[in-house]
């Protein structure tokens, strides 16, 4: 259950608004964390904890995008394509990315590692191609920068994997 | 001349207290504290400072609407930053991130608030956490808490993260986000002022507006003004992407042209010739790369003399090479995408010019077509409850204004006359299709 394990976090997060509704956000992003999306039990717990209707917590998650209604790969791999972005090669890149890991836009590679994802202006336009891998920031991009880092985070997945982890 | 916002260009560390307090910090507020809280309004109106957020209004003014009531108020920062083209706001929180403090804190203090929430936007979340790091410093100096700086106000400072959503920049939509309820625009009056946050009075400011006010404080109103022009005073960050040799961040005085912020960006890139200019992302009409707009003073006035708009100053430079209904198209995605729903003309509208672009981009529209999205368009105008249904629609009608030819070019059979730019060796297929 959220409220024992993250005891000391949520008591910090309803300390900083006047209202219990407001912690619907932020508790949303440890269910996330939780459950590796916002998961049923999540929004029932959420709701129970900011004391307010469950639908009305899913509302609020279906609402923004960060919130994940389905479990993604390991590596939750967002590109940016907006104008600015695509204007220097963005589209490009995120086609290739996908050709690469052979998965449609969306989709999950089958061994639940990458998922890729295009979506709006990060503010990194500056910094194009890029993309957001599990809310870090990875910039200044092309294919042969990112088949690396596709290696890199297949190995620590291994490792990860042979060290017990999740 | 050096940085007076983008401090870190020149010393490097500024974001963390330790550095920020050797060159300066917390001045302003400490001078702010020894003047009354009418006072300080005074000055920052006087200073003629105005918001950085989009819309240019009076900083001054707007804190001068909060009424000296008893109880909670609130100041809302608003590091939401999601305009297309837009960066700027996240170099000051990542490495101006006390100075940025130290203005939100006085605008606190002008109106007597008693918290601050920096809404910040979900995807900066190490941001986030770094701001609340500098945050624990500032208190721990005494510059947050109770009694601060020895006074009778107390005030405290709060990061709050949104979660994806373009609307939460608007502000009610973002009072709103910050209550959790649904991040979509409130109904005015009554305003943030007297009524915002929590029902309280609220004063919401952009992150880059609240970072001109520490220096203010320090070098008065007079020294403020001398810097840009006279209707737009003070130093502006320009954030340039796209088709640029050198993108990122500049900061210049109001009033420079177009073309000396280009040369300054390194010019077009490739030696490409410029065709088109986006002066505040996707949210301002697009306007023809001529001579005439090239040479006019980026200011909030003259830039709205051409039909524009300054707005955050996000400035994204298309080439010769670019198509205009492409880049239409991919602008009314984004509208498409970010509307909240919450009136029918925005809600509808975005979804029927997605509809016509995508058909007209894929050569599968007539002539019809393109009056239609036209007139989609010049519908949605006025109509709706937030700026987001206005903002709309500049992409169409601007490009239809300049570029009509190159609409039609695609609803033709082709013609060895046709204007529409060939289409690069293998097509890519767009995000989404
Ligand atoms: C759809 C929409 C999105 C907006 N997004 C932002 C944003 O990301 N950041 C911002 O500072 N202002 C944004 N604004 C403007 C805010 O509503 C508001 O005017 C601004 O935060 C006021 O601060 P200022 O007076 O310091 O500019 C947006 C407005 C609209 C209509
Ligand atoms: S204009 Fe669009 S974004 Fe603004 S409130 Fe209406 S539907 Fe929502
Ligand atoms: S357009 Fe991609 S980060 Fe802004």
């Amino acid at each position: 259950m959220l409220k024992d394990i993250y005891a000391e976090q949520i008591a910090k997060i309803f300390a900083k608004y006047p209202d219990k509704r407001s912690a619907i956000m932020p508790l949303l992003y440890l269910a996330q964390e939780h459950y590796g999306y916002v998961s049923p039990e999540g929004i029932d717990e959420v709701a129970e904890l900011c004391e307010i209707d469950p639908t009305q917590v899913k509302s609020i998650a279906g609402f923004y995008t960060m919130y994940r209604e389905t479990p993604k790969g390991k590596y939750w791999l967002q590109v940016c394509t907006d104008l600015p972005c695509a204007l220097v090669g963005a589209d490009k890149f995120h086609h290739d990315l996908l050709d690469y890991l052979g998965i449609e836009e969306g989709g999950t590679t089958p061994d639940g590692l990458f998922t890729v994802e295009h979506v709006m202006c990060l503010a990194a336009c500056d910094r194009a191609p890029m993309l957001q891998c599990n809310f870090r920031y990875v910039e200044n991009l092309d294919m042969e920068k990112m088949k690396a880092l596709i290696e890199q985070w297949r190995a620590e997945a291994a490792q990860s994997q042979a060290d017990g982890g999740a | 001349m050096p940085n007076i916002i983008l401090r870190d260009q020149d010393i490097p560390g500024i974001g963390t207290y330790e550095v920020y307090v050797q060159h300066g910090g917390y001045e302003g507020l400490r001078k702010a504290l020894s003047l009354s809280p009418k006072e300080v309004i005074a000055i920052v109106k006087e200073s003629n400072l105005r918001g950085r957020g989009g819309a240019g209004f009076s900083t001054g003014m707007k804190w001068s609407f909060v009424p000296d009531v008893d109880g909670p108020k609130y100041v809302v920062v608003n590091a939401d930053e999601s305009e297309p083209g837009t960066f700027k706001d996240r170099q000051i929180l990542e490495k101006n991130t006390q100075q940025l403090i130290e203005g939100a804190l006085i605008c606190a203090y002008a109106i007597q608030a008693t918290a601050i929430y920096i809404y910040v936007r979900g995807e900066f979340w190490d941001i986030g956490f770094q701001l609340e790091r500098e945050i624990e410093k500032a208190r721990a100096a005494g510059w947050i808490g109770q009694h601060i700086g020895g006074s009778n106000w107390s005030c405290e400072v709060y990061v709050h993260w949104g979660a994806g959503a373009y609307i939460c920049g608007e502000e009610s939509a973002m009072l709103n986000s910050i209550e959790g309820k649904l991040g979509q625009p409130r109904v005015r009056p009554p305003f943030p002022a007297v009524s915002g946050l929590y029902g309280r009075p609220t004063v919401i400011n952009n992150v880059e507006t609240l970072a001109n006010v520490p220096p203010i404080l320090v070098n008065g109103a007079a020294w403020y003004k001398s810097i840009g022009t006279e209707k737009s005073p003070g130093p502006k960050i320009f954030c340039m992407s796209g088709h640029i040799a050198k993108p990122g961040n500049y900061e210049l005085p109001l009033g420079k042209t177009f073309r000396e912020l280009i040369e300054r960006a390194g010019g077009v890139r490739d030696g490409k010739r410029l065709k088109a200019i986006l002066p505040s992302g996707a949210s301002g009409p697009l306007l023809p790369g001529t001579d005439k707009v090239l040479d006019t003073p980026l200011t909030y006035e003259d830039v709205a003399a051409l039909g524009s708009t300054l707005g955050s100053a996000s400035v994204i430079i298309l080439d010769e090479d670019t198509d205009m209904v492409w880049a239409a198209y991919k602008m009314i995605k984004f509208f498409r995408h970010e509307s909240c729903g919450k009136c029918t003309p925005c809600r509808e509208g975005t979804y029927w010019l997605e509809q016509r672009l995508k058909a007209i981009y894929e050569r599968k529209a007539t002539r019809a077509d393109v009056e239609l999205i036209e007139s989609v368009a010049k519908q949605m105008q006025g109509k709706s409850l937030c700026a987001l249904g206005d903002f709309a629609t500049s992409p169409v009608l601007s490009a239809l204004k300049y570029w009509r030819d190159e609409f039609y070019a695609y609803v033709e059979p082709a013609k060895p006359a046709a204007k529409a730019p060939a289409r690069k060796a293998a097509p890519v297929a767009m995000a989404g299709d």
